[in-house]
């Protein structure tokens, strides 16, 4: 380990002010303090010391993806080789998804870090841990078989639109990996919706349609089974598949208090509500409980809506905030057939909600103790 | 000569003042109608300006405003009947946008601001410089929207067709209006870190 950080260190001088590298600082800053625990601690002035930091808790978050990542990765290559009709062992399967995803994910961090890191060094920050999370949720909820220059650009402006423009990592009011997603469904949908393009090459004869978009069409006999829906051996997007994984994760960031569980819950409650009622005036054919398998809304509910970032922070606002975007993401997937995946856009609806929230909680809050001391005045 | 240049550049209608953001959002998909929509409001601004400036000092103050819209909607029913007549589809694309210069606060802005109380020829340069100013926001959005959203400037198609062979798409969300107000966001953005020589 010391001979780690000895050479480090010898590197890392020539990035010091005044030096020839200096212009690319922030960039060793950022490997600097990835790989190694920085030397500099706070010199002036009092400061509560935590364990947990934001390299850490964006590890968490990566752990608790992991479970959907692996699966993802098993899934492709089964609904690849499923669609055209080979019979293939665990590995093989596992190994296809994993050389379809390796791009997907290369190409995010670069064109992603590549603007992150000029920023740093155009304002003088340091690169913040943002994007590593971000990056790693862009490839899960891509399409499998979109293009690269379309991931490297949807990223390119998510990153530089959702995020640095209002000031970076912590700044951002808006998901920037739904950003992502909602550029790509926006300005290139004929990659991202239909049915032939959640199969990673798929065959031409098979239909390749998501639950979601077999009930939209009416064509509820060819629905997987929602035991497979479940387990997720169905076509659709790396992440958002199977919902066992989605559980795991969640039972992560639950565990670590990462995300927050009012989120979950109320999203989750919102959705099945609404679902439920749809069911029962006979608008949708789709149950309540089913709702909550199809698509990416559990995914959603359990990684995207509980960004720290862009939620709520007031307690109550977190109820609020959860059950309308749960609400939301049924009504526009049920009552607009264009966008079946409502999720994505009842997330960033309501990131742009969770100020104005939080403002009118507090200012409830505060409204009742003030009129709670008025009262006791009187009665003194 | 300076305060007559200062529409192009650091008090920009659109960019500094944002005045007139409501049309540049709506006519800039190509680049014809951006183009037209230009030089229709150049014209009904610097002619506003002109005759406003010329009467300017038989206007009673209390009725000002009655006055000025009264000529800015003569002259933009004159830029329309001229528009149907002469470009009649681009008039069709434009809609209701022409009749719209009338609220377009630039024209009542410089009316208000310069007209009323400077001589008739500066006022007319004033006109004009603000008209560009304006135009050539419109011009710069309208060209990047029409080269990625529809592969074409001016109506014929610029991107090869090797390239979609290749794989490239264009840009649906360029057509849309939210993406002209990100340009013109981003516009804004270089502008402001231009004139404050501050980087935020």
């Amino acid at each position: 380990m010391s001979v780690i950080s000895h050479i480090s260190e010898k590197i890392g001088r020539s990035f010091e002010k005044g030096r020839p590298l200096h212009c690319f600082h922030s960039l060793w800053d950022a490997v600097d303090t990835f790989l190694l625990t920085p030397a500099e601690v706070t010199k002036e002035g009092s400061h509560i010391r935590d364990a947990v930091d934001m390299k850490r808790i964006m590890i968490t978050v990566m752990i608790a993806l992991m479970p959907a990542l692996l699966f993802g990765m098993w899934n492709l290559g089964y609904q690849h080789y499923l669609s055209v009709g080979m019979e293939t062992g665990f590995w093989s399967c596992f190994w296809y998804g994993f050389l379809k995803w390796l791009p997907l994910v290369i190409v995010t961090y670069i064109s992603g870090l590549a603007i992150e890191v000029a920023f740093a060094q155009w304002r003088g920050h340091q690169v913040a841990e943002g994007f590593f999370v971000t990056g790693f949720i862009i490839p899960l909820i891509m399409p499998p078989d979109v293009p690269l220059w379309i991931v490297a650009v949807a990223t390119a402006f998510s990153v530089l639109f959702a995020k640095e423009v209002f000031g970076g990592t912590g700044y951002n009011f808006l998901n920037p990996a739904l950003v992502a997603r909602a550029f790509v469904f926006f300005a290139y949908p004929s990659v991202i919706s239909g049915d032939s393009v959640w199969i990673a090459e798929s065959a031409d004869a098979v239909s390749g349609a998501t639950p979601l978009a077999l009930v939209m069409n009416g064509n509820m006999a060819q629905m997987p089974s929602f035991l497979d829906m479940f387990v997720g051996t169905i076509p659709g997007c790396i992440g958002e598949t199977s919902k066992i994984a989605i559980l795991l994760g969640a039972a992560v960031l639950l565990f670590t208090q990462v995300a927050s569980w009012r989120i979950m819950l109320s999203v989750v409650v919102g959705g099945f509500v609404t679902g439920a009622l749809f069911h029962t005036a006979g608008v949708c054919p789709v149950n309540g409980w089913q709702h909550l398998l199809m698509g990416g809304f559990l995914f959603g509910a359990v990684f995207m809506a509980t960004d720290p970032v862009t939620a709520t922070h007031t307690k109550s606002g977190k109820y609020i905030y959860g059950l309308l975007i749960g609400v939301l993401a049924i009504v526009i997937r049920v009552v607009n057939k264009g966008y079946p995946e409502g999720m994505m856009l009842a997330i960033l609806l309501m990131n742009i909600f969770a100020p104005l929230i939080d403002y009118c909680v507090v200012k409830v809050k505060v409204k009742k103790r003030k009129l709670n001391i008025s009262k006791h005045r009187i009665k003194l | 000569m300076k305060q007559y240049l200062g529409p192009l550049n650091k008090e920009n209608p659109v960019l500094v003042q944002t005045l007139g953001v409501c049309s540049a959002l709506a006519v800039t998909a190509q680049l014809k109608p951006a183009v037209v929509m230009a030089l229709s409001v150049t014209a009904v601004c610097a002619v506003a300006n002109l005759v406003i400036s010329l009467i300017r000092n038989t206007i009673p103050p209390r009725i000002r405003i009655i006055v000025q819209l009264l000529v800015v909607s003569t002259l933009v029913i004159m830029v329309d009947q001229i528009l149907q007549a002469y470009v009649y589809e681009v008039s069709k694309m434009l809609s209701v946008f022409v009749g719209l210069i009338i609220t377009n606060c630039i024209i009542m802005g410089r009316l208000e601001a310069f007209a009323l109380s400077h001589k008739p020829l500066p006022s007319f340069v004033d006109g004009i410089m603000n008209g560009i100013g304006y135009g050539l926001v419109l011009v710069v959005v309208a060209f990047f929207r029409e080269l990625l959203g529809s592969g074409t400037l001016w109506g014929h198609p610029v991107v090869p067709q090797s390239w979609y062979a290749a794989g490239y798409l264009n840009n649906g969300l360029m057509i849309l209006p939210p993406m002209a107000l990100i340009l013109v966001g981003g516009l804004i953005w270089i502008v402001n870190s231009r004139k404050s020589g501050v980087n935020h």
